[in-house]
């Protein structure tokens, strides 16, 4: 199977080559998002294969590369699983784009990249050696790089782009560090030498603390979030979806690679930082979701709240594995893996949606949207299957995920350090909070853009979404659906690679009965998305029937009733920023929240002011003082630009004293 | 020991730092002083039970000095204060109510860890829990005097700090009455310097907040 | 055979669970209204009021679209197959391991998203004055829940509401202080969710601090019934999750018989009648609180929730 992989990601470059020889080309968009969406059908496919025969893991060599190395590429299950989310994700954008597309201004400037982008991610996941691994994550980042400044012409989108190239670089000299740690002094590059050595239990924490910096900032771990919420909504929208679905998959997938198969038994203490870092990227990547008046930017916010989901769950197995637990573990890292998957479907349906939106309104910011549920039905019936599902809502598949996590945790008195036994609980009523937190961004995000009275002209006429879009976002809500109520297919789907990441799996769920999960036999608990669907189908439907047969049909239309002050003016409904208020109250500390109001004084007819801000204290706090620091340390270096040349060899023999002073000292 | 005499030693135990917490979320001076006369009663039944499990008589004796003194007379001077004084009714906080509760989570979580490594070799294990339980109250009971501004609720503060004392030494196989009637003089001797000591901050500044003291000072910014 | 059986006596249960439903609420109506010397409404007159609403025409707003027609279903079935996963009077119906208490969260939590969107969909601002404030509740009252749901779980070894009552009426537990605290969180959070004084008014119109009836304000006819009913079904089941949870003694067994099952029912009627006595008592003790105190509120039953798990570590560990 490994070379089918490897053979569709040469395609996928090779249609990345062609696309640029294709520029000027009417058709040309089309046709490289139709090939790119044939090929990562195929990318699924063979993932699904995998996971489903429990293939052995298959290899290959290419000779490309270092010449005494080559190329290893590798198809294990755990691969398998997320070359699933990247095929299922890289179709769905890509069969959006063929209608998104046509809307492009400058399509050369995304249709190279996007298939490139495709293969460089499926290499990463696919590479068996340290060499491959790294180089594919390096083009993998300086391709989104590419796509995010398509609308380079936008000084946001430029800040946006010099702040990713910085983090990107950063991220990706940290796994250099943790990849060159793990070889050692041997040099065993290829990931077989490097699972054979035994490590220290520090050194094993050492590179995993690397790891979670290194993979951690492209996933967008807090701090190293900050990069995410303007880079992710720069792109175009298709492309948003799948960095925001599945690049940022990818990089947990880096991290899974290394904490669960290559480093080694971790100890149990590292498990403590992953999970106190997960679930508080989660409340604060969710609470600035609430507050953010940019409708991309909410979803790119929220897309760090499911990354610290997704890492708790990680942090929390790690911890069970460390002492032996392993069904517990397998039940965590489950919970995990089916987020992961969840969290591509939903994101990218509704980065979709905002791209719809944007298409048809030509605006991102929440508050000149609104009423797009009478001028774009289809949309915004999709749309709001994915806010149901982000918002972690029974039956669907948000709602699977977290259900799993939380009996994980519920597991955690079993564990026999006191220390976790505290902070798990605590962890989880800080998941708790984040998931009814996601409730409420997402009713916000869905209230403002979708319900109400349109706030602008364009949101009033706008038309609904291209047969394309829709046939892509249409699929993704059917699988959030099918995933909620049937969710054993997709624990079994993981299972395999669960099994080799912690040694034990999750019971088989295909045979039980109503599509019932039943996880591991500690639990003791059961939940069956397809009967509560069933209930609620059954109940409201026959309700409304006989309400409707029995009682009463009748219905007329009238003015609103507002309490008896209907106000005809849109701009007097709740919009992003006054739904945002009560949480941002709330929450005021950790959002540095601020509100100013400036009344003018009586008689002057000016208006009144309301100002509210929030601020990410990451950036105050941490990065601006960096900026600061670097930029006086290179303003004071500028000046050695301006020496003669006396001077400059002066320099350079000033430090060739200084080194060989210092060789003699150090012999 | 385990069964119904343990699960009412839990229970009380439990409360008082239940009750330490409710001291905490309260806004009003009345209902807090109240509060801590519910706490003292606890305290008070907490002791009793104690002595009835261990049969030491002399810690009836504790408790009865704990109902009299911290459940009546206290909370009745301090009324009276409050009264007299006209002190503003409100409770003024230096952090808001739920970050306070969350530092005291993380307290009682510290002591609760903290107890139950330490007395890991104790046999009984009635008297780990009520020192894991002890700690907390006295941990609270600071959290309290840090955080809060007037001086009555430091004085409050400071009784259940107390409080959590006479839990601890009551559950380690109770400590001698003389102590114990020192102890009580020695409160209220302290409520009675901090009642003068009221009056008179209340002459001078016309407030007892104690942030007036430190403006007098010069300490102030 | 069996089968059939059980899915009538779980038919049964859903039809009891729903008649009884606007009793309670015009049972506290009227308890509150003695209390405050009025004579009040007959305990019936919610019955009345559903019928009315029933019969009568919608007046739909102009702006309302799809989802504002299909939310009162959607917020009264998800409510009402929450309540049917909650044992009332009997345990081991079929279909109760089709979902647990952290599940059962979840449901209301749907039923909720509905009704706040429901609430921005006319496009008022009382309409979205109230879902933003019901979803910043909601926010803080979810996880309270949940860490009451820990602590119960960690007690009972289990979420699943069936194996939880089972053991809290085996005698095993023992008296906890733990399950005290989980007790009035579990209380703050049924006041809070059902919109009760002192978090919101459930009588109140025409007020800037209301937060439930700000969002139903555009609804009427049968509409407006299906979220009463929805309202009255989430009170019911607060207070039988309570009862089932502290109370659970006279809950009929898995292999109970009639007289047991009639049993069960009758304790559940009395223990909704006490529930409700007491929940007028308390309303009418105690003053609305500011909107912004609200979290402070919840916070507390958060406080109580984590603090009961804690709690629980000591008695474990011993």
């Amino acid at each position: 199977m490994i070379a089918a992989a490897a053979g569709i990601a040469l395609c996928l470059l090779a249609l990345s080559v062609a696309a640029t020889a294709m520029r000027g080309l009417t058709a040309a968009s089309a046709a490289v998002y139709a090939a790119s969406a044939v090929f990562c059908l195929a990318l699924a496919l063979v993932g699904i294969w995998t996971l489903a025969t429990q293939a052995d893991a298959s290899a290959m060599t290419v000779p490309v590369g270092l010449p005494w190395l080559g190329a290893h590429l590798r198809l294990d299950a755990l691969s398998a699983v997320f070359l699933v989310i990247l095929g299922t994700g890289g179709v769905s954008a890509s069969v959006f784009a063929i209608g998104y597309g046509r809307h492009e201004h400058e399509p050369h400037r995304v249709l190279p990249f996007f298939p490139g982008f495709l293969a460089a991610m499926t290499l990463v996941l696919l590479a068996d050696d340290a060499f491959t691994f790294l180089v594919s994550w390096e083009v993998m980042s300086l391709l989104s790089w590419a796509l995010v400044l398509t609308h380079h012409r936008d000084e946001a989108t430029r800040t946006a782009g010099y702040l990713y190239l910085v983090m990107a670089g950063f991220g990706t000299m940290v796994l250099l560090l943790a990849f060159g740690l793990m070889a050692g002094a041997e040099g065993g590059y290829d990931f077989a030498a490097i699972r054979a050595v035994t490590r220290s239990p520090g050194l094993a924490a050492l590179v995993l603390a690397l790891m979670m910096v290194g993979a951690g900032s492209k996933a967008g771990l807090m701090p190293l979030h900050v990069w995410l919420p303007v880079a992710h909504p720069a792109a175009p929208s298709h492309v948003s979806a799948l960095m925001s679905g599945v690049m940022t998959k990818v990089a947990l997938y880096g991290f899974v690679r290394v904490a669960f198969d290559l480093v080694g038994p971790v100890p149990w203490w590292m498990s403590v930082p992953m999970i106190v870092i997960g679930a508080v990227t989660a409340v604060m990547g969710i609470l600035f979701a609430n507050v953010d008046g940019d409708g991309k930017r909410v979803l790119a916010y929220s897309t760090i709240e499911n990354i610290g989901v997704i890492f708790a769950a990680f942090g929390l197995s790690l911890a069970f594995r460390a002492n032996g637990m392993g069904p517990l573990a397998a039940l965590a890292l489950t919970a995990g893996l089916v987020h992961a998957v969840n969290h591509m479907l939903f994101k990218s349906l509704l980065f979709m949606v905002a791209g719809a939106v944007l298409n048809a309104t030509g605006r991102r910011d929440l508050d000149g949207l609104g009423g797009l549920i009478h001028r774009m039905p289809k949309t915004a019936f999709l749309a709001l299957v994915g806010a149901t599902a982000i918002a972690a809502l029974p039956p669907l598949n948000g709602f699977v995920s977290e259900w799993l996590l939380f009996q994980a945790v519920l597991q955690s008195p079993q564990l026999p350090q006191p220390g976790l036994q505290f902070l798990v609980p605590a962890a989880g009523a800080l998941l708790a909070l984040a998931a009814a937190l996601a409730a409420a961004c997402f009713v916000r995000f869905y209230g403002v853009i979708f319900l109400g009275r349109p706030r602008s002209d364009v949101a009033r006429n706008a038309a609904d979404s291209d047969g394309w879009s829709l046939a892509a976002m249409g699929g993704l809500a059917l699988l959030c659906v099918l995933a909620g109520i049937v969710p054993g297919f997709l624990i079994d789907l993981v299972a395999p690679a669960v099994e080799l990441a912690v040694g034990a799996r999750v019971p088989m769920q295909a045979g039980n009965s109503w599509f019932t999960v039943v996880p591991v036999a500690e639990v003791r608990s059961s939940y069956s998305g397809f009967l509560v669907m069933t209930f609620i189908a059954i109940s409201g439907g026959a309700s409304a029937w006989l309400v409707h047969r029995l009682a009463s049909r009748r219905l007329r239309r009238a003015p609103a009733w507002d309490c008896g002050f209907p106000n005809a003016d849109p701009v007097t409904q709740y919009g992003g920023g006054s739904f945002a208020q009560p949480i941002r109250r709330v929450m005021a500390p950790v959002l540095a929240a601020r509100e100013t109001v400036t009344i003018p004084p009586p008689g002057d007819m000016a208006a009144a002011r309301h100002r509210a801000r929030t601020e990410d204290l990451a950036w105050t706090r941490i990065y601006l003082p960096l900026v600061t620091a670097v930029g006086f340390v290179a303003r004071r270096f500028n000046a050695l630009q301006f020496l003669t040349i006396r001077r400059y060899l002066g320099l350079v023999f000033g430090s060739l004293i200084l080194l060989l002073t210092g060789l003699t000292i150090w012999n | 020991m385990h069964g119904l005499e343990f699960d009412i030693a839990h229970l009380l135990a439990g409360s008082l730092v239940l009750v330490s917490f409710m001291m905490i979320y309260q806004d009003r001076i009345y209902a807090l002083l109240n509060t801590f006369a519910l706490q003292a009663v606890l305290l008070a039944l907490a002791v009793a039970w104690q002595a009835w499990i261990q049969e030491a008589h002399h810690l009836y004796a504790s408790a009865a000095l704990a109902l009299v003194f911290k459940g009546v007379i206290v909370p009745w001077a301090l009324h009276r204060i409050v009264q007299r004084l006209g002190i503003h009714r409100e409770v003024e906080t230096v952090a808001g109510v739920v970050p306070t509760m969350l530092a005291g989570m993380g307290l009682v979580a510290l002591s609760i860890l903290l107890m139950l490594q330490l007395t890991a070799a104790a046999e009984n294990p009635l008297a780990r829990e009520d020192l894991a339980f002890a700690l907390s109250v006295i941990l609270l009971g600071m959290l309290m005097m840090v955080t809060r501004r007037n001086a009555v609720t430091q004085v409050v503060g400071f009784m259940s700090l107390e409080n959590g004392l006479i839990l601890a030494a009551a559950g380690a196989q109770g400590m001698p009455l003389v102590v114990e009637i020192s102890v009580a003089f020695s409160v209220l001797i302290a409520m009675i310097v901090v009642g003068v000591f009221l009056f008179r901050i209340r002459e001078r500044f016309d407030s007892v907040d104690l942030e007036s003291l430190d403006e007098f000072r010069g300490e102030r910014r | 055979m069996e089968l059939t059986g059980n899915l009538v006596l779980q038919a049964i249960e859903m039809l009891v669970v729903l008649a009884l439903a606007p009793g309670l609420t015009g049972l506290v109506r009227k308890v509150k209204a003695r209390l405050t010397r009025r004579r009040g409404a007959s305990v019936l007159q919610p019955y009345r009021d559903l019928l009315r609403l029933l019969r009568k025409e919608v007046v739909l707003a102009e702006n309302a679209s799809w989802l504002f027609r299909v939310s009162p279903y959607m917020i009264f079935a998800a409510t009402w197959v929450a309540a049917a996963l909650v044992p009332t009077f009997a345990i081991g119906l079929h279909f109760n391991w089709t979902a647990d208490l952290i599940a059962l969260v979840a449901l209301l939590g749907s039923a909720r998203f509905f009704l706040a969107l429901a609430g921005m969909d006319v496009g008022t601002s009382f309409g979205g004055i109230g879902s933003s404030r019901e979803m910043m509740i909601g926010a803080l009252a979810e996880p309270a829940m949940l860490l009451m749901a820990f602590t119960v779980a960690l007690v009972a070894g289990s979420t699943q509401l069936s194996n939880i009552v089972a053991f809290m009426a085996s005698g095993e537990v023992g008296i906890r202080v733990s399950m005290g605290m989980a007790l009035i969180a579990l209380i703050i959070v049924a006041i809070a969710e059902n919109a009760r004084i002192p978090v919101d008014n459930p009588a109140t119109h025409l007020e800037l601090t209301m937060v439930h009836e700000a969002m139903v304000l555009e609804y009427s006819g049968r509409h407006l019934a299906m979220i009463e009913m929805a309202a009255s079904l989430k009170l019911l089941l607060y207070m039988a999750l309570i009862g089932c949870v502290f109370v659970p003694w006279g809950i009929a067994p898995a292999d109970a018989g009639i007289s047991g099952l009639a049993l069960g029912a009758a304790l559940f009627v009395i223990k909704l009648a006490v529930g409700g006595t007491m929940l007028a008592v308390f309303e009418t003790s105690i003053a609305k609180m500011r909107v912004f105190r609200v979290p402070d509120f919840l916070g507390a039953a958060l406080m109580l929730g984590l603090l009961g798990t804690l709690l629980l570590f000591v008695s474990r560990s011993l």
